[in-house]
Formats: C-alpha cells, structure tokens, sequence
C-alpha cells in the first residue's frame, strides 16, 4: 500500500491504496467520484478521459501513483458548486450531443482540452482530436456540432442528421 | 494486473540501479505496458517510472542533429520538433491526444510493435539509440517484432536524429487499433535516400533497399513504378492480405516522396 495525495477539482486529497491501482480506479473507488467512466478498460474508448495538469489522458491508463502530486481535473469539477452547467456542458444538451450519456464525461473531457488548445477549431480539427473518444449512439455528429457552438462558433451550416 | 510496487526515481543513476533487480520493468508512458500488465501477459514485481527523471525528457539541437529525450512524450514531439517536420507530424499521428499525452519515444521504440510509426522514423533517418550504457545505430537495433538490441534493465535515453534534407511519413491507418497498416518514412539526405516500411512485415520495421537505389538515382514517385515488392513474409490478417500490404507499400512510397519537403 502506498498514500498518493493529489488535488482534484482544486481539492486536496489522498488515501491509501494499492500501487497497482489505476487513477480511474483511484477516482470512482476511493474517492467515489463516478462520474469518470470506464467504457473499455483497453485505452480505445475515451470514456475515462480527465485532465492531469491540465492534459487530457485516459485515467484507465496511468497509475495513481503517476498522478502523485497532480491537479487532476474530472468531470464533476466542470458544473458551477449551485449546479449551472458549463458552457461545453450546456452546449452538448442544446445541440443533443448525447444520447446514453456513457461517453460523455470523457467526450467533455476531451472537448475541454482541445478548446484550451485550439479555441475556434474547424469541424476536421474537432473530428480529429476526438479519434480516441467512442460513442456508441450519436454517430458524433451532434457531439461535434456542440463543441462548435461551446466555441462560439455559428453551427446553423451544419445540417442536423 | 498483478499485484506489483511502483517506484519513481528521480535520477537516471537511481533508475537504473532500481533496474538492477530481477523482475523489476521500466514503465515509460503506460500505454502500452498498463494493457499488457491488465491481460496478465507480464509479471514485474516492481516497475520503475521513467517519467519523473527530468534528465531524460526534452528535445534540443547539436549540430545537425535533433536530440530527444527517452521519455519525451508523443505530444511533445509533435509540437516541439520543429526543426524536423516530418518527425514532429508523425508524432503528431500516433493514436489520439490522450495516448500522445502519455506515450514516449522510449517506450515506443523499446516495445518495437511492428506497426508502430517511430521504428520507420529511426530506421529512415539513421538515428542512434543511446541508452544508460552505450549507442546503437538504427540498423542494429531492431531485431524483429517485439525485439530488439536492448539488454534487460538497458534504458533508452535519448535518440540521435540526423535531420534529412527532405523527408515525408506516410501512414495508412488501421481505424480501429489507429496503429499503421502501413507506414512508410522516406529521408534523403546527403548520403542518399532511405526508405523504412513499418506495419507490413512479420519481422518487423525493414528498409525497402530496391526503393532506396531508384529514390537516390531520382527523387521523385515515378522512379519506384517498376519496382516489386515481394508478399513474402508481409502480414496477412483480416485487415489486408500480404499482398494488399505489398501494394500499400509502394502507394504509402510514392506519397512521401510526393509530400516530402
Ligand atoms: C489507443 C492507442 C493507439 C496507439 N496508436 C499508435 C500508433 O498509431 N502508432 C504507434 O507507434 N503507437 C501507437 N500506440 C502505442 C503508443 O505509441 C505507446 O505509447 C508506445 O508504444 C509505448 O510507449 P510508452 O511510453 O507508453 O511505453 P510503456 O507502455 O510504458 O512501455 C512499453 C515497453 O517499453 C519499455 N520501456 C519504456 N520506456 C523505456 C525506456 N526509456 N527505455 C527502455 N525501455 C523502456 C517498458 O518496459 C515496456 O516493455 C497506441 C497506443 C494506444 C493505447
Ligand atoms: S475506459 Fe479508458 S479508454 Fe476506455
Ligand atoms: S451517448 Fe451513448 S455512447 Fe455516446
């Protein structure tokens, strides 16, 4: 057993865990932050993507004992404390970008990350940079339509399919 | 996974004396090595972080030479090699963003999957391996799939790129492992052209030699129109036959000399 302390969501936290704990293992057990998902379990998926200072990695692949010392950021740091949602967040439900919702904590994860990057990226940019995120209802369309909107971006050309 | 302890040495020296013991495995960016470790296919009693030695991450310039640290990450390349394009846009292909963000050279080139993209960039460029205890040029290093020159414990510091005069990677995705089915880099330099083919052979990275002669003789894609590749010993799965692969080869060839700048 080893004490990882990281921040999360600009808290501090530890806890004793195994060193062969992964950080998503880590988040949904220890600290019961679920809202990471695991979809694979492989690193194909995307599901489990949260940002470890301030990059975007797959939390299913990467030790916690990696992130000792991190700012790890999840999706339960991207709403306001009383609830609003952000404006990625608000983006996905106006534009209808999920349906199940599964991959959606990582596909928000992953949006963050490229707007940080890139803030007015083109539909190619957006379709690019999510090539390790699956979603299994979609058919990403909506997805990318909303990351355009959260950019600001006017998405009306973009037809509805 | 097996149960397992995690050290994370912050020297090279300590590193290298953590590797000293049986049974303990350097742990680059994960990517690969975490899968593995899931399936149960490998059994370290410890694993040793090269991520946290600073001495072994970061690209910088002598000479005519591009120097990369061992676990300088795929992402890092990408926006950081500047002074050698083709370079930085392979590594700018590898997987997604989040595997970028994670994965190293070192890793990569220690795990030598046969349709990985850095084995074609090394190969291609003549670049020397340089580890805790010694230098390996390209050409002795690779050893087949999944092997290499590299002696237990042995940890990759740095790889030595001589930048090319022109040089292009063409990649043909497999989509859903977004590994290469086929991967061809071509440098040509003052010495001549080399041509590293990746994804396509059962033993692993090779160089196509036949293409190297005509691409120094001419360089542009016309010059490789006569030339055959041979189906023998090229993979054949249920993503392309060997033969497909074959004529991948030459396609992905005829790009990168197209694209090379
Ligand atoms: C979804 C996905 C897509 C991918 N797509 C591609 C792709 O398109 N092209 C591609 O080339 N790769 C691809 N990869 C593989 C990726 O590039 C890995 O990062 C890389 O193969 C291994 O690097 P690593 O740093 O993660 O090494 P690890 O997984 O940590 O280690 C791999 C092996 O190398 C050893 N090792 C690690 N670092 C060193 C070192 N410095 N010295 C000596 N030995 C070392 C380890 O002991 C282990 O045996 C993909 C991976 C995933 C998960
Ligand atoms: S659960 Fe991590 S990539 Fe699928
Ligand atoms: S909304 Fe169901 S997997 Fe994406």
């Amino acid at each position: 057993m080893t004490q990882v302390s990281m921040t999360v969501n600009g808290e501090s936290v530890s806890g004793d865990v195994e060193d062969r704990t992964l950080l998503v293992e880590f988040l949904r057990e220890t600290l019961e932050l679920t809202g990471t998902h695991v979809g694979c379990d492989t690193s194909q998926c995307g599901a489990c993507v949260v940002h470890v200072d301030g990059k975007a990695v797959k939390s299913c692949t990467i030790f916690a004992a990696e992130a000792e010392g991190a700012e790890v950021q999840t999706i339960e740091g991207e709403a306001a404390p009383d609830g609003t949602l952000s404006t990625l967040q608000q983006a996905f439900q106006d534009n209808h970008g999920l349906q199940c919702g599964f991959c959606t904590p990582g596909m928000v994860m992953s949006a963050k990350a490229l707007l940080a990057e890139n803030p007015k990226p083109t539909e190619a940019e957006i379709r690019a940079y999510l090539s390790g995120n699956l979603c299994r209802c979609t058919g990403y369309h909506n997805i990318v339509k909303a990351i355009m909107a959260a950019s600001g971006q006017d998405v009306s050309s973009i037809a509805a399919e | 996974m097996y149960e397992l302890n995690i050290t994370r040495p912050e020297t090279l020296a300590d590193a290298v004396e953590a590797l000293g013991h049986d049974e303990a495995m350097a742990l680059g960016g994960g990517q690969t090595l975490i899968p593995t470790l899931k399936q149960r296919l490998a059994n370290p009693e410890t694993l040793v972080s090269l991520t946290g030695i600073a001495e072994l991450s970061g690209i910088s310039r002598d000479g005519d030479m591009l120097i990369i640290g061992g676990t300088t990450t795929h992402a890092e390349v990408a926006s950081g090699a500047t002074d050698y394009p083709a370079l930085a846009a392979l590594a700018g292909g590898i997987g997604d963003p989040a595997v970028r963000n994670r994965g190293t050279i070192g890793g990569s080139l220690a795990n030598d999957d046969p349709a990985a993209c850095y084995p074609a960039a090394v190969l291609a460029s003549g670049a020397t391996i340089v580890t805790n205890t010694r230098e390996i040029a390209a050409d002795d290093f690779f050893e087949g799939m999944f092997t290499t020159a590299l002696h237990d414990g042995e940890i990759i510091t740095a790889v030595r790129f001589p930048i090319p005069q022109k040089a292009n990677y063409q990649k043909f995705d497999q989509p859903a492992s977004r590994f290469a089915l086929v991967g061809v880099f071509v440098a040509q330099t003052a010495d001549g052209v080399r041509v590293a083919v990746t994804g396509a052979s059962e033993e692993g990275v090779f160089r196509w030699t036949d293409a190297e002669a005509a691409l120094s003789a001419d360089f542009s894609p016309t010059a490789v129109d006569g030339l055959n590749v041979s189906a023998d010993n090229l993979i054949g799965d249920l993503h392309g036959t060997p033969e497909y692969r074959a004529h991948l080869v030459k396609v992905m060839t005829k790009r990168a000399v197209a694209a090379s700048g």
